[in-house]
């Protein structure tokens, strides 16, 4: 219990100890820890920029997405014109079609009708003289009175 | 327990157990086991934490390496928390007596028996484990941070400062100096002395009821088996004493140099 020169010896050792823990021990130790804390301080800086850097790209990416869509929506509408216009075209040339066609039949008729009538005109005309001379049996010289049915057939 | 003679009676086996190897006479004597054990405590400690922090690497850390940066950075971190300066000497000078104070405290784990029974049986009459038992190993380390103490204290304020942080408080009066300086004195002195003996002081009682329980061995079966039930119990409590020990010695010596850095 008693004091004595163990304490000099301990002191000793002890200066030594601090001494050498100071100059061996704390810095090369510090350094690591300070190393490896700053790489993981910027490790996680990379990750937050990583993390910034998806956001501007995935919102990059839903930007071009939206121009794409209304661009896709602009062409279709765009293809939707074109397409009744396409129809009112098309009607508007079948319409064109139809009464071009019409109209020629209608011609057509008119001539057919023309020609039947010009053919019953003349069926008449026969008729007619063919009536006149049986009515008029002999009484009518055919050559004499021809101007006068003929004038009868124009007439009809 | 057998030392020839004196150990046969409890006494004697309590005596041996807290005699120290000692050559030399007078204030002379050296107490070689405790030296012996402390210095080699404190080599192992330097050299594993050297040769962890020569192979450190800033990359992922081994687990010798992950276990030797926890406890830089636990002593770091205590540091920080109490001492503002800047001074290169403070964080190794607590991870060195954590470290080493730990170290030594913790050979009071070791059966109280099993070293000094082989010293015996090598032909060393006496062995006495644990350093911190001794109170030259406790009161030298008390010094160093009290010699620490007084150089920051001359180093940040001057010598007129220190002088005067003697002399001037706590009543700021010429005519009160020899009262002032009695009080700042025993509070100086205070310091190491209260590092030292707390720290001896734990320990020591530690020893001594390890020593007791162990003397129950000796009795019958029933005392033997209880002396197994309290050993246990009070070697499971003493890692809590001997950790906080180390603790509390790092901790006010770090108190002690920032009061040192701290200009009035």
């Amino acid at each position: 219990m008693n004091i004595n020169a163990t304490l000099l010896g301990q002191t000793v050792a002890f200066i030594l100890f601090v001494w050498f823990c100071m100059k061996f021990v704390w810095p090369p130790l510090m350094n690591a820890i300070e190393e490896r804390q700053k790489r993981i301080a910027d490790g996680l800086a990379d990750a937050d920029r990583a993390v910034k850097d998806l956001e501007l790209a995935q919102a990059k990416a839903t930007d071009q997405l939206k121009d794409a869509k209304a661009t896709a929506n602009e062409i279709i509408e765009s293809a939707n014109k074109r397409k009744a216009q396409i129809v009112d075209e098309a009607k508007a040339e079948a319409d064109a079609e139809r009464a071009k066609i019409i109209a020629q039949g209608q011609a057509e008729i008119e001539a057919e009708r023309n020609r039947v009538k010009e053919d019953l005109r003349k069926q008449v005309a026969v008729l007619a003289i063919a009536g006149a001379e049986k009515i008029l049996e002999r009484s009518i010289d055919e050559a004499a009175h021809s101007d006068i049915v003929n004038k009868l057939v124009a007439e009809l | 327990m057998a030392a020839t003679g004196e150990a046969l009676t409890p006494q004697g086996y309590i005596q041996h157990h807290l005699t120290n190897l000692s050559v030399g006479e007078g204030f002379w004597t050296w107490h070689i086991d405790s030296l012996f054990f402390s210095v080699g405590l404190g080599v192992l400690f330097l050299w594993l934490f050297h040769s962890v922090g020569k192979k450190a690497t800033t990359g992922v850390p081994g687990k010798l390496q992950c276990f030797v940066e926890m406890i830089v950075e636990f002593v770091d971190n205590s540091v920080k928390e109490t001492f503002h300066g800047r001074n290169p000497v403070i964080a190794p000078l607590a991870l060195t007596i954590f470290v080493w104070v730990f170290m030594m405290n913790f050979m009071d784990m070791v059966p109280v028996d099993w070293i000094p029974e082989l010293a015996m049986a090598a032909g060393i009459p006496y062995m006495k484990v644990v350093p911190t038992t001794d109170l030259n190993i406790t009161f030298s380390m008390a010094i160093g941070v009290f010699l620490l103490i007084i150089y920051y204290s001359i180093k940040v304020k001057g010598v007129s400062g220190f002088v005067k942080e003697l002399t001037m408080q706590p009543f700021n009066h010429w005519a009160m100096i020899p009262v002032n300086f009695l009080l700042e004195t025993v509070t100086l002195i205070a310091k190491p002395i209260s590092l030292a003996l707390r720290l001896f002081g734990n320990l020591y009682a530690g020893e001594l009821i390890f020593i007791l329980i162990a003397l129950m061995y000796g009795a019958n079966w029933a005392l033997s088996t209880l002396g197994v039930t309290l050993q246990l119990g009070w070697l499971i409590f003493h890692i809590l004493v001997i950790t906080l020990q180390a603790f509390i010695f790092m901790m006010l010596t770090i108190v002690y140099l920032s009061m040192a850095h701290e200009d009035h």
